[in-house]
């Protein structure tokens, strides 16, 4: 018996179509056990799949996140893999070197963690409540609209319009962030508000 | 895009012009490399760099920056004077036939109307001529001196073979190739799509660039056909989502604008969104307007919107100026006149052009929200990073909040892709420590700002105390609570008029198209054109069929594309004037005698009759149009305009600098290098690299890994001619800042002779900046002029002057 065998060639003895019990009567048997406890089930298993795409280009890919923990079940949940969707008709499965990546951005060392706040003339950023930093933007926003909104111009024309604060909304969030982020924005009347489409 | 991804399988042959797909779009690009392996198509690339599509091409060109219409007019005019005319489609769908008023001139470079001092034109004589009925006068005959065919053959003679090499640095047989192989696809039974992405809009003509080429496109019949379209290749994941809903500063969601205060009230507002149809039975479909503004008010503020207060249109603000893009807002924000800022996953800093003008502005605030998933440089902006961020830390006054929010594995929605699919997407992992959605922040300063007015009142508090927000836990919406929303519902049953027994739409109902939106206030929908996408029978958008019957690369029960599943637009156009498809082969749908049917929704009333109709149903003349009237600020024709920074003065119009209708602030103005510049010779552009996008991925380790550092790319010939070594040292600037890179000596550029002169050309990859994993470098906006397209302000990033010179690096 060569104790050498490889996982490898033991998964190519497996693939070439002889089933687990036959192995055992092939002799296999106590190697078999000591195989089986090292190799990890399979991610089907032991994890959930999720449909999802592409957060880069308008290609948008179709992939599958594979995370251990089941998030629709309200349970907490780790991503552990993220592969093409071959169901996909735009990519069939296939990724760039961008989506091949994606993992990496989910679990990138710069992902902002907490609200942080710099104060005037620091050199650092502090951590912050997020009921604090809702109402300091909240109490900024309603001090400077109320006294900057124009109600009427000069010619006595109702404007009711707010320039003097502005909003620049993203270019991959979903459409339902965008349409909570024009509802929350446009009925302040402000103006200065635009999105990621010109670059 | 008018058609989509898997649709381009169905093409004869590919344009890539003012893109670089097979980097840019790699996945998208494999339906190029379907279409040259299955069907024979061929590819034809035309960019300053030999660029990875251009190595996979049939046919490469290269051509100087910013010289595209030249280009493209050239092609045209080639096409006109070689009777490649695909005329059936040309008499019958586009406006060739209609007479132009009398009046309506072209003169060195410019139309009649221009006023030099407001940089802007009276349009009124880029009009139609209009009959005693009401109508546009047209002569089918194309025989009117005045009819836009004869126009148009006029205005593009000028651009011969000579000339275009001239301007363009396109040697003329190189020209000439190009344009017999695009000519070709005149034929009834061969289609060209065009592939284009942000080397097109990227310029201060950047509108115009796109318009040249659908008028090509037009003149050849390749659209609304399988194969043929217009497809921009847009960037982000969901940028077409974010204009559709309308986040800009002069939207409403569905491409409804808001009113300026010349248009003082809702007659006022009404009487210019009427389109009335220019032709006889046309449809005209933004006869509809009204039925989608009320509705969109009705979504927006719900009771509080009535027939009285003419739907809370007094809730709407009204502009005082074209739009507060961002190029404006920096603007204002460097003059002091802004005091408060919300970044929401964007990074202006890396993203917007003159990064030294963004930083002294940034500095003016008061206050710096950011919302990101990231660490931004936008967010740092105030952080000392010696050379690449050369802030004085003390001395700037604005706060900064950043707060994190999750990124897209933690969220649910919909994100519309390039071919306007709106796919749906589920939430995988939970976001990292206290990270949120962007719902529940944006809900959180809603809901704050409703308890202040209420509490302490204000300025006009109506449209805030009053805006809907019903949902079931109004701190955080759901997706599915916002996308109905979006898709629009009844609110008051509506009965039907002849049976008054039964209800046509009942109240509490999703509505299942748009069609069936009105203007009395019984229906509500936040973005009309998405109606349809999450009916009574549920959620469209995260439908997974993925059959596609003959393989004609429709998918139409794959996701929802708006609008009303519709997967090419103008698809009426593939057929002729009688409703048979112009090429059998690629059927898309056909008059069957009493209706339209076929593999996609027909963009055309169903039982509406082909000799009567018009193809192009959101315009008032039901054709398309090679005659823009006054909808392009520059003209009803593409004219070549150089970029505001340019090696050459135009040599058509050499009195007129850049796009002569494109806004420039006055300190930028003082910021541009001179035409022909001695200071700054070189013609640079900026570009992509297919391991990065944008200044996401340098936090990713992987890509930061296969991309490390920041370099400039230049030809053997500068390179020889500047003592420049490959992979040293460069310092390369312009007259906005300066930076230094590696320098990447390549093949893949190579000077242009441009009337007779040689043009270098210096690439400069956009990807660096002063976070993430990769190597601190330059971002490619501290060289870029602040400067955007005349129609909707697009910055100029693809041509601009730098000067060059070998360098032994930053002193850190
Ligand atoms: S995998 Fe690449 S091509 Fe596909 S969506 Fe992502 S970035 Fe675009």
């Amino acid at each position: 018996m060569n104790m050498e065998l490889s996982r490898r060639q033991f998964l190519k003895t497996a693939g070439a179509g002889v089933a687990g019990t036959t192995l055992g009567a092939m002799g296999f048997g106590a190697i078999e056990e000591a195989y089986a406890s090292t190799i990890k089930p399979f991610r089907l298993v032991d994890t959930t799949e999720v449909r999802n795409t592409c957060t880069y280009c308008s290609v948008a890919c179709g992939i599958l996140i594979f995370a251990k923990g089941n998030l629709a079940k309200g349970e907490k949940a780790d991503i552990t893999h993220i592969e093409g969707d071959s169901d996909h008709p735009t990519n069939r499965g296939t990724l760039c070197p961008k989506g091949a990546a994606l993992l990496d951005i989910v679990k990138s060392e710069t992902r902002l963690q907490y609200p942080m706040i710099r104060r005037a003339g620091s050199d650092k950023f502090e951590r912050i409540s997020w009921d604090a930093a809702l109402d300091k933007i909240a109490r900024a926003f309603k001090d400077d609209r109320d006294a900057n909104f124009i109600a009427r111009n000069k010619d006595g024309v109702t404007v009711n319009r707010w320039t003097t604060t502005g909003f620049l909304a993203a270019s991959a969030t979903t459409n339902e962030t965008a349409w909570c982020t024009y509802k929350t924005v446009r009925s302040l009347g402000m103006l200065v508000f635009d999105n990621q489409a010109r670059v | 895009m008018t058609n989509s991804w898997t649709d381009i399988r169905n093409t004869d042959l590919v344009i890539i012009m003012g893109g670089n797909a097979a980097e840019a779009h790699p996945c998208g690009f494999k339906w190029v490399t379907e279409a040259k392996a299955n069907r024979g198509a061929k590819l034809i690339v035309v960019d300053p760099r030999f660029t990875r599509s251009a190595a996979v091409a049939d046919y490469y060109a290269p051509i100087r920056q910013g010289s595209d219409i030249a280009f493209l007019n050239g092609v045209i005019n080639y096409c006109i004077a070689n009777d490649k005319v695909q005329w059936d489609y040309v008499k019958a769908f586009t406006n060739a036939s209609y007479i132009v008023k009398e009046g309506f001139a072209y003169k060195d470079g410019l139309f009649t109307g221009y006023d030099e001092e407001k940089r802007d034109y009276n349009r009124s004589t880029w009009d139609y001529e209009i009959g005693p009925d009401g109508y546009a006068v047209v002569d089918d005959t194309l025989q009117h001196p005045r009819c836009v065919w004869n126009l148009l053959k006029a205005h593009v003679a000028q651009y011969t073979p000579e000339l275009v090499e001239r301007i363009t640095g396109t040697p003329k047989d190189k020209f000439l190739k190009v344009a017999s192989m695009i000519s070709e696809c005149s034929s009834k039974t061969k289609t060209m799509t065009s592939m284009y992405a942000l080397g097109w809009t990227q310029h201060s003509k950047g509108s115009q660039n796109i318009r040249t080429m659908a008028m090509l496109q037009l003149i050849l019949g390749n659209i609304g056909v399988r194969g043929g379209g217009m497809n921009a290749l847009r960037g982000h994941s969901n940028i077409q989502g974010l204009t559709d809903v309308g986040l800009m500063s002069n939207m409403i969601p569905g491409y409804l604008t808001l009113p300026t205060e010349r248009e003082p009230d809702f007659n006022a507002y009404m009487s210019t969104r009427g389109f009335k149809p220019l032709r006889p039975n046309q449809m005209s479909y933004w006869q509809n307007y009204k039925k989608f503004f009320v509705s969109f008010q009705k979504a927006m503020w719900g009771d509080a919107a009535t027939a009285e207060n003419n739907w809370a249109f007094d809730y709407l603000p009204k502009l005082d100026v074209p739009a507060y893009d961002i190029l404006r807002a920096f603007e204002l924000m460097k003059q002091g006149k802004m005091n408060v800022y919300v970044c929401q996953g964007f990074n202006p800093m890396q993203a917007f052009p003159n990064r030294g003008k963004l930083a002294e502005a940034l500095a003016k605030l008061k206050l710096l929200v950011v919302m990101d998933p990231l660490q931004t440089e936008t967010a740092r902006f105030w952080e000392n990073h010696g050379v690449y961020n050369p802030a004085d830390t003390a001395k700037i006054q604005t706060e900064v909040i950043q707060l994190p929010t999750t990124c897209f594995a933690e969220d649910e929605g919909s994100l519309v892709n390039s071919g306007r699919w709106i796919q749906w997407h589920w939430p995988a992992g939970s976001p990292p420590g206290e990270a949120r959605t962007d719902a529940a922040i944006m809900s959180g300063i809603h809901l704050r700002m409703k308890e202040l007015y209420r509490k302490e009142g204000g300025a006009f508090p109506d449209p805030i105390l009053n805006l809907t927000w019903t949902y079931k836990d109004p701190h955080e919406p759901t997706a599915v609570e916002l996308t109905k929303e979006l898709n629009g519902s009844v609110l008051k049953d509506v009965l039907d008029p002849n049976d008054p027994t039964k209800k046509v739409l009942e109240a509490g109902k999703q509505v299942a198209t748009f069609g069936v939106l009105r203007d009395d206030g019984s229906t509500a929908a936040g973005c009309w054109i998405y109606s349809g996408s999450y009916t009574e029978a549920g959620n469209m958008m995260a439908r997974r069929d993925n059959s596609d019957p003959d393989a004609t690369g429709a998918y139409l029960k794959w996701s929802f594309a708006w609008p009303a599943n519709r997967r090419i637009l103008y698809n009426r156009a593939s057929c002729d004037i009688d409703g048979k498809p112009w090429d059998p082969t690629r059927k898309l749908i056909e008059w069957d005698g009493s209706k339209w049917t076929g593999y996609d929704v027909p963009d055309i009333a169903p039982t509406a009759k082909p000799q009567d109709v018009g193809p192009f149903i959101m315009n008032p003349e039901g054709v398309s149009r090679l005659f823009a009237r006054g909808m392009m600020r520059e003209g009803p024709f593409p004219v070549h305009y150089e970029p505001f920074e340019s090696p050459v003065a135009n040599l058509i119009a050499p009195k007129i600098r850049g796009n002569p209708v494109a806004r420039v602030f006055k300190d930028d103005f003082a910021q541009f290098a001179d035409t022909a510049s001695k200071e700054f010779p070189y013609a640079a552009t900026s570009y992509r690299l297919t391991e990065h996008f944008h200044y996401w991925t340098k936090n990713n380790h992987v890509n930061a890994v296969l991309q490390p550092e920041f370099f400039v790319e230049i030809s053997e010939e500068l390179a020889k001619e500047k003592s420049i070594k490959n992979a040293g040292w460069v310092r390369v600037w312009s007259k906005r800042g300066s930076v230094f890179a590696k320098a990447y000596v390549t093949k893949r550029i190579r000077p242009l002779i441009v009337d007779g002169k040689p043009v270098h050309i210096v690439g400069i990859p956009i990807h660096w900046g002063f976070v993430g994993a990769a190597k601190k470098g330059f971002p490619a906006n501290v060289l870029t002029p602040f400067v955007g397209d005349a129609n909707i302000e697009t910055p100029e990033f693809k041509a601009f002057l730098v000067n060059i010179e070998p360098s032994t690096g930053p002193v850190a």
